[in-house]
């Protein structure tokens, strides 16, 4: 049995990587102006091609398609690690307000930069975003030493996007005209208008995240037994929590700064990496995630773009559609297995 | 008796110590618990807490294990500070099983028992020949390989336990503690389980501090007891030194019922009134008739008990009167007078016993005298 088990893994992730290649392919032929994928053979290795097409694919698709990759790989790896974290299986950016809070310091810094006529970079974005984050996530941490319950969790969670929601539609209603429709867009969560700056940023950004979480996954593995049997194997529990806060953190700020929030991929993709992996190893997890996150994203935004084209829906209606569903699942799972 | 008690602590602490606590107070965030506790115990011994709930018994084995921070006062393995030493030496040294639940999500009996190989596998955690062997090997031990592929957290109690067990095994410590370890395990379980730490301490000197709730069992394992109260470290001892007359009554508040310490036997609170019935026990054979009588709350009398009767505890406990003879010694005759002035005064009077003994000759004596009363029954309605 644990052979079949460890046999299953390398299929496993090769259906994942097949499945990631494919839709990154998909994701460039398909749209208002179908590219067959020769042409996109040509563009991508030798940059030839029909001009048009060639800019369609250099100036638009290709660098979505590696915006949705790289953030729903960061999307589904943070709720990951908030799930670990909380040790509460729907915990995830969107859902504690994390996103929410990234969101509501970027439209400031956006505002507050824009106004005064300076450009904002993909990093200064970021650490507004990371800002952010860390707010929302003190003030659920903060409520959780009051009452340590998993519906306090959600609870304060709901309530911090609530608040951080509010704050920003004010910022968006009294910004500047030119402003507001790039930041209504934006806050509605969306992989449009990524230039390859932007993606080069948070490739880089996400990729040494990942590198890290990748490297935390022995104590991650016995952080998940529980704390007390986490401290007797010899894991300095507080130096890993707080570790696991900025990890998510620069995540979910990632995500926010480039893609605005996007709902229920956190929460849902680590629940199907558990079911197809068949196991909760975060040295399996982890990678899987990522994965699973990027052909989610790119899967989701594929159809964003494409169902009710020209008119493109915002990402999160998307994934809510596909995710939300696997929500309920696993909670209503749960509680017969109890 | 005091002071020798005091001298007693005073050279337990003394002495060179596997493990000792010196001057430990323990207790959550600034709220004290217990204070000035010294506890040592030598390598290979079994040192088991027991006590009333909530007496302290797991913030003792918390704050040795290094999952609460001591308060006060220093814990010494081997001389050296257990406060200093890094969480991964700790972790090669000494084990836990809690009553808290190990998440095991997904994982399977064996993935448990792997995980106790954490402290001594590389930066990525995977395992090697000789970590798996050593969880076969652990698994052997306490008997749980044929559920070694089943999911953890779809297997019984009892079985959970024994994991865990196997857990700490394979982490092979030099010390394991265990928070009240039997609470779940069924009387087979509760067996086995304390025969493999017997068996570990034998085999590999183990050193075991844990809680037990089981005052019969505790007696039987521990080489050390500590008492606890919720107020102090009322006292530390070998079993023999623990469980003498009356302590545990004393212990524990007990205010129903009895605990005889010197035969591990608990009885329920004897029934109210005076004695309607006369029971002619010895041998044996009235236990079971007292404790029938008590669950029908008849209180009664019996007589005539030799001391060293086995009836004599449950007869102490149970009946409103005893009326006993010294051990190896003719019955005198009071003894007789008084039995027979509680025949009088009862309704009845049961004796299940058809033939007696020649050193019986008093019970004989009385169940004719019973019987010229017309009292005699040898059942109780």
């Amino acid at each position: 049995m644990k052979n079949k088990k460890k046999a299953g893994y390398p299929a496993a992730f090769l259906l994942l990587a097949t499945g990631v290649i494919l839709l990154l392919l998909l994701n460039i032929s398909i749209g208002s102006i179908a590219i067959s994928l020769k042409e996109i053979e040509r563009a991508l290795l030798y940059g030839e091609g029909e001009e048009t097409v060639l800019a369609i694919i250099m100036d638009i698709r290709f660098p979505r398609s590696i915006a949705a990759l790289i953030l729903g790989g960061a999307l589904a790896l943070s709720g990951y690690l908030l799930q670990t974290f909380f040790h509460n299986p729907i915990a995830g950016p969107f859902v504690l307000g994390i996103s929410s809070g990234a969101k509501m310091t970027v439209a400031l810094a956006m505002v507050f930069l824009m106004g005064r006529d300076v450009a904002v970079s993909s990093l200064v974005l970021i650490l507004a975003a990371f800002a952010g984050a860390m707010l929302s996530m003190s003030f659920v941490l903060l409520m959780l030493k009051r009452v340590d319950s998993m519906a306090m969790l959600v609870v304060s969670g709901v309530m911090i996007g609530y608040i951080c929601s509010a704050v920003t539609e004010l910022v968006v209603t009294f910004a500047e005209d030119a402003d507001i429709v790039n930041l209504h867009n934006w806050s509605r969560g969306s992989f449009s208008g990524m230039s390859w700056e932007n993606v080069r940023v948070m490739t880089v950004v996400t990729m040494l995240t990942f590198f890290a979480v990748f490297l935390l996954s022995k104590p991650l593995s016995a952080y998940r037994l529980g704390e007390a049997y986490a401290r007797n194997m010899g894991v300095n529990i507080r130096r890993l929590r707080v570790l696991i806060v900025i990890l998510s953190g620069v995540l979910s700020a990632c995500i926010v700064a480039f893609a605005g929030p996007i709902s229920f991929v956190g929460i849902a993709v680590p629940h199907l990496m558990k079911k197809l992996l068949k196991t909760a190893e975060p040295i399996f997890m982890i990678p899987a995630c990522f994965l699973g996150g990027s052909i989610f994203c790119m899967f989701c935004d594929l159809l964003a773009r494409t169902v009710f084209s020209p008119t493109e829906l915002s990402i999160s209606t998307v994934t809510a559609i596909f995710g939300a569903p696997v929500v309920l699942w696993v909670i209503t799972e749960r509680r017969q297995r109890e | 008796m005091m002071q020798r008690e005091q001298k007693k602590k005073q050279a337990l602490e003394n002495s060179v110590c596997f493990l000792e606590t010196k001057k430990m107070c323990v207790g959550y965030q600034k709220k004290v618990v217990l204070q000035d506790i010294g506890i040592g115990i030598g390598q290979g011994e079994i040192l088991t807490i027991i006590g009333p709930n909530g007496a302290g018994k797991s913030t003792i084995l918390k704050s040795i294990a290094g999952q609460l921070k001591l308060l006060g006062g220093t814990v010494y393995l081997e001389k050296e500070d257990l406060t200093k030493m890094s969480g991964e030496e700790l972790s090669k040294r000494m084990a836990v099983v809690f009553t808290q639940k190990l998440k095991g999500e997904l994982m399977t009996c064996e993935d448990v028992v792997a995980t106790g190989r954490y402290p001594y596998t590389g930066r990525m955690g995977i395992l090697s020949e000789k970590d798996h062997e050593a969880v076969a090997e652990a698994m052997e031990l306490v008997d749980v390989t044929p559920i070694r592929d089943q999911a953890f957290e779809c297997i019984s109690d009892g079985q959970r336990q024994r994991v865990m067990l196997a857990r700490a095994i394979c982490q092979e410590p030099q010390i394991i503690i265990l928070d009240e370890p039997t609470s779940f395990l069924d009387i087979r379980y509760k067996l086995e389980f304390l025969s493999v730490l017997q068996k570990l301490k034998e085999q590999k000197k183990l050193t075991v501090i844990m809680s037990l709730h089981e005052l019969e069992l505790a007696e039987r394992i521990s080489d050390k007891i500590l008492c606890v109260d919720g107020r102090d470290v009322v006292r530390l001892g070998t079993p023999e030194e623990i469980f003498r007359s009356g302590y545990m009554k004393e212990l524990f508040g007990i205010r129903t019922g009895n605990y005889d310490e010197e035969n591990g036997v608990v009885e329920l609170a004897p029934p109210k009134g005076e004695p309607k019935v006369f029971v002619i026990a010895g041998g044996g054979e009235g236990r079971s008739i007292f404790r029938k009588l008590q669950r029908k709350q008849i209180p009664f009398a019996t007589g005539i008990l030799y001391e060293n009767d086995l009836d004599y505890p449950v007869a102490k406990a149970l009946a409103a009167q005893t009326v006993s003879a010294k051990a190896f010694e003719p019955v005198e005759n009071e003894a007789v007078r008084q039995a027979k002035k509680l025949i009088d005064t009862c309704e009845k009077v049961i004796c299940n016993k058809e033939v007696f003994g020649t050193f019986e000759k008093a019970n004989e004596a009385l169940l004719l005298y019973a019987k010229e009363q017309g009292k005699a029954d040898d059942r109780i309605r």
